[in-house]
């Protein structure tokens, strides 16, 4: 391989250059040209040619990035030789990444949200592609202008089916040390919640304007979150909520089945504040007592592999919505709803249930009573939501409860299950009377629009006829 | 240019055939056979005869060892079932097959691409691509960046980098793996005509030259009627048996 260095004007594989946007250790960037190239494009040089480690890299990136598409991820433009001079050409992202916020830390808490939500919302995506980051940090966050997160730089990722070329290659853990999970410490690459952590480090510096871990530089100093818990963000900062401590010390979790199952739990959890279940974790204002640190850090000395890929973990983790009418000739549907859903968290063990009910009004958006007498239909329907799922016995934090406001119940729950990213809707079904099969039922557009798996679940014929009346 | 790399076709038409169509409908427009044409199955007429229509549109077809047996050359041995399936096999040959065979080289390269039967350093040899070792073994030796092997009847791959390490990888069915420029590898796309990793499915491999794309296919096809053949024909009842569970003969 050559090394010459690059100037302005010059030409590679018909890429003019037109100026070097960043130097980086391994990597340069420049912004490249070339007239039949609908979108503003980059391309990406490695910076040093002689490093296996970076070479490798590149070529996991030149590997990956092809195959990934969508919103959250630069589009991919062209791959070059490494004969000559290797690069990779992508759309270029505006930025500024979420590096320069930092400086700004603690950011306000809504703010904190927002961009919580929407990182998570990215990476859910990513790993609903096969894709695990593994090197998620503020400086490959960029943000489009509408708001959406792109990740980039793909130079540590795993795609689940593809050879690792950085498996075993290399002694020392892949990753950056403020951000990087005890199991790459460990040099395991293959488990999705590994990001999971990088955002909790990334939310914890946003809300306090301090690194969970500092930055160290030893491989003593990063086996240190193997079982150290940070000291807790309200300890920096008071204005932290305990629901927003409550879901980064969710994530910075060192063991991973501890942590989130999912990044769409947590965007789940940073757009709907007020139904984050708060645990201990939530309440510590200090570090944790020396006794309980010992015992921590006895029990890293067994840290378990967790051993699942992206797609398994994402098959064990479902968001799942259970679409309750609670209406009185519903009872012997409700019934049977429940048991639908009993059989699908069975199976699931991280699977976490939104019961969801539509309240129908006049009225447009969602979870917005406006009188009294309003609100207290809002409240009734929650109570009853919670009496439903009583008897599924689940934990506080695997059930949330919604209820909505909206003059058409399947667009609601339709909805709700695209914005949260629902995997299964389960919804009750009256069967096809005249009528109903003239307007189209609830259930039936749910099937044919919902973004996902839906189960509906009927009452046999012969039962239904006593309850549901006259239908 | 999308190139379908078929091995260890073992006179199994229903597979052979399946894996044909397959490649077809992906949009396969160079097909390249890399031996072991006969042997074990009850079809090495029809099998050959479709090779020769391939061969002679431009097709790849190289030597393998149950090849050699069945034209009398091979040094080594064969196991005794096999090498009972050749002398059924031997008699049912036409002159033109056995012309067919005899001429039949034992490595072709194109571009990038290496074609051997079973490895880079002594095609003629035999020796088994067992695991990294002898992967690492024939990249090395090999001029060409990316070596496609027959002879192992389980679907592999094997790559090495700038540090010389071998790494392996078991391709999942279907999901294009591109083969980064960066690299050597070894591909081992898996029987066709008599897969031996668990699972009945035929094998072979896809590989687009422009992207650099290589993709491993499972392709499931009449099993029953190809074990049926091998009974009915009198060959030993146990390949029959290997047919039907994709286990070891």
């Amino acid at each position: 391989m050559t090394s010459r260095p690059l100037a302005p004007g010059q030409r590679i594989d018909g890429f003019e250059l037109l100026q070097r946007v960043h130097q980086g250790g391994m990597a340069c960037l420049w912004r490249v040209a070339r007239p039949d190239l609908p979108l503003p494009a980059m391309m990406k040089v490695p910076a040093i040619q002689d490093d296996a480690a970076a070479i490798v890299g590149f070529e996991v990136e030149q590997m990956i990035l092809p195959l990934l598409g969508g919103p959250h991820v630069p589009r991919f433009i062209a791959a070059g030789g490494f004969d000559a001079q290797p690069y990779i050409v992508m759309e270029y992202i505006e930025g500024p990444s979420l590096r320069a916020s930092l400086d700004r830390s603690p950011l306000p808490v809504s703010e904190i949200e927002r961009i919580g939500a929407v990182v998570a919302e990215a990476l859910h995506d990513l790993h609903q592609q096969h894709v695990i980051h593994l090197d998620l940090k503020p400086s490959n966050i960029l943000f489009r202008p509408g708001g959406q997160a792109v990740l980039v730089d793909y130079g540590l990722a795993r795609h689940e089916r593809l050879p690792d070329l950085l498996a075993e290659e290399f002694r020392l853990p892949l990753g950056t040390a403020p951000y990087i999970s005890p199991e790459q410490v460990l040099h395991m690459r293959d488990d999705p919640r590994s990001d999971l952590f990088a955002l909790g480090a990334v939310l914890y510096h946003l809300a306090t304007g301090q690194r969970a871990f500092g930055n160290p530089a030893t491989l003593m100093g990063l086996r240190k979150r193997l079982y150290q818990v940070p000291v807790p963000p309200r300890a920096h900062n008071p204005d932290c909520p305990p629901w927003l401590q409550e879901i980064i010390l969710h994530c910075l979790e060192s063991a991973v089945e501890q942590r989130y199952a999912s990044a769409a739990q947590v965007a789940f959890d940073l757009t709907h504040p007020q139904s984050v279940a708060l645990t201990a974790r939530a309440g510590w204002t200090r570090r944790l007592p020396p006794a309980q640190r010992l015992r921590r850090w006895l029990r890293s000395m067994r840290f378990v592999r967790a051993g699942y890929g992206v797609t398994q973990q994402l098959l064990r983790a479902p968001i799942v919505l259970a679409a309750v009418d609670l209406s009185q000739e519903w009872e012997a549907l409700a019934e049977a709803l429940r048991a639908a859903a009993r059989r699908v968290l069975q199976n699931e063990p991280h699977a976490r249930l939104a019961c969801v009910s539509v309240l129908k009004s006049n009225r447009i958006g969602l979870d917005t009573p406006t009188d009294e007498a309003g609100r207290n239909r809002h409240v009734q329907r929650l109570v009853q939501l919670q009496h439903w799922a009583r008897s599924l016995a689940l934990p506080p934090h695997r059930v949330t409860y919604h209820v909505l406001e909206a003059p058409d119940p399947a667009v609601a729950i339709i909805d709700y299950a695209r914005t949260n990213r629902v995997d299964h809707i389960v919804i009750g079904s009256r069967g096809a009377s005249g009528l109903r099969r003239y307007l189209g039922s609830v259930s039936t557009r749910v099937v044919a629009e919902a973004p996902c798996s839906v189960t509906v679940v009927k009452v046999p014929r012969a039962e239904a006829a006593d309850t549901t009346g006259s239908t | 240019m999308t190139i379908a790399l078929m091995t260890d076709i073992h006179a199994n038409r229903e597979a052979f055939e399946a894996c044909l169509d397959h490649a077809g409908e992906h949009g396969a427009d160079q097909f390249v056979f890399l031996g072991d044409f006969v042997g074990y199955g009850a079809d090495p007429e029809w099998v050959l005869d479709t090779l020769m229509e391939h061969v002679a549109r431009g097709a790849v077809a190289l030597m393998g060892n149950h090849d050699e047996a069945a034209l009398g050359t091979l040094s080594g041995h064969l196991n005794a079932s096999a090498q009972h399936c050749i002398e059924w096999t031997r008699p049912r040959l036409s002159p033109a097959h056995l012309k067919f065979l005899s001429e039949r080289p034992l490595s072709a390269e194109d571009g990038p691409c290496l074609y051997v039967h079973a490895n880079g350093w002594d095609p003629g040899g035999y020796e088994y691509v067992f695991g990294s070792l002898e992967a690492g073994r024939s990249m090395r030796v090999a001029r060409a960046r990316i070596t496609f092997c027959g002879h192992m009847h389980e679907p592999m791959l094997y790559h090495m980098g700038l540090t010389q390490r071998v790494e392996i990888f078991a391709p999942i069915p279907g999901s294009p793996i591109p083969l980064s420029a960066a690299r050597r590898w070894l591909v081992l796309p898996g029987s066709v005509g008599q897969p031996r990793d668990g699972n009945p499915a035929a094998c072979y491999a896809t590989f687009d030259e422009l992207t650099g794309l290589l993709t491993l296919w499972r392709v499931p096809y009449d099993h029953e009627q190809a074990a049926r053949k091998v009974l009915e024909a009198g060959l030993p009842p146990h390949l029959a048996n290997v047919l039907r569970t994709g286990g070891a003969p």
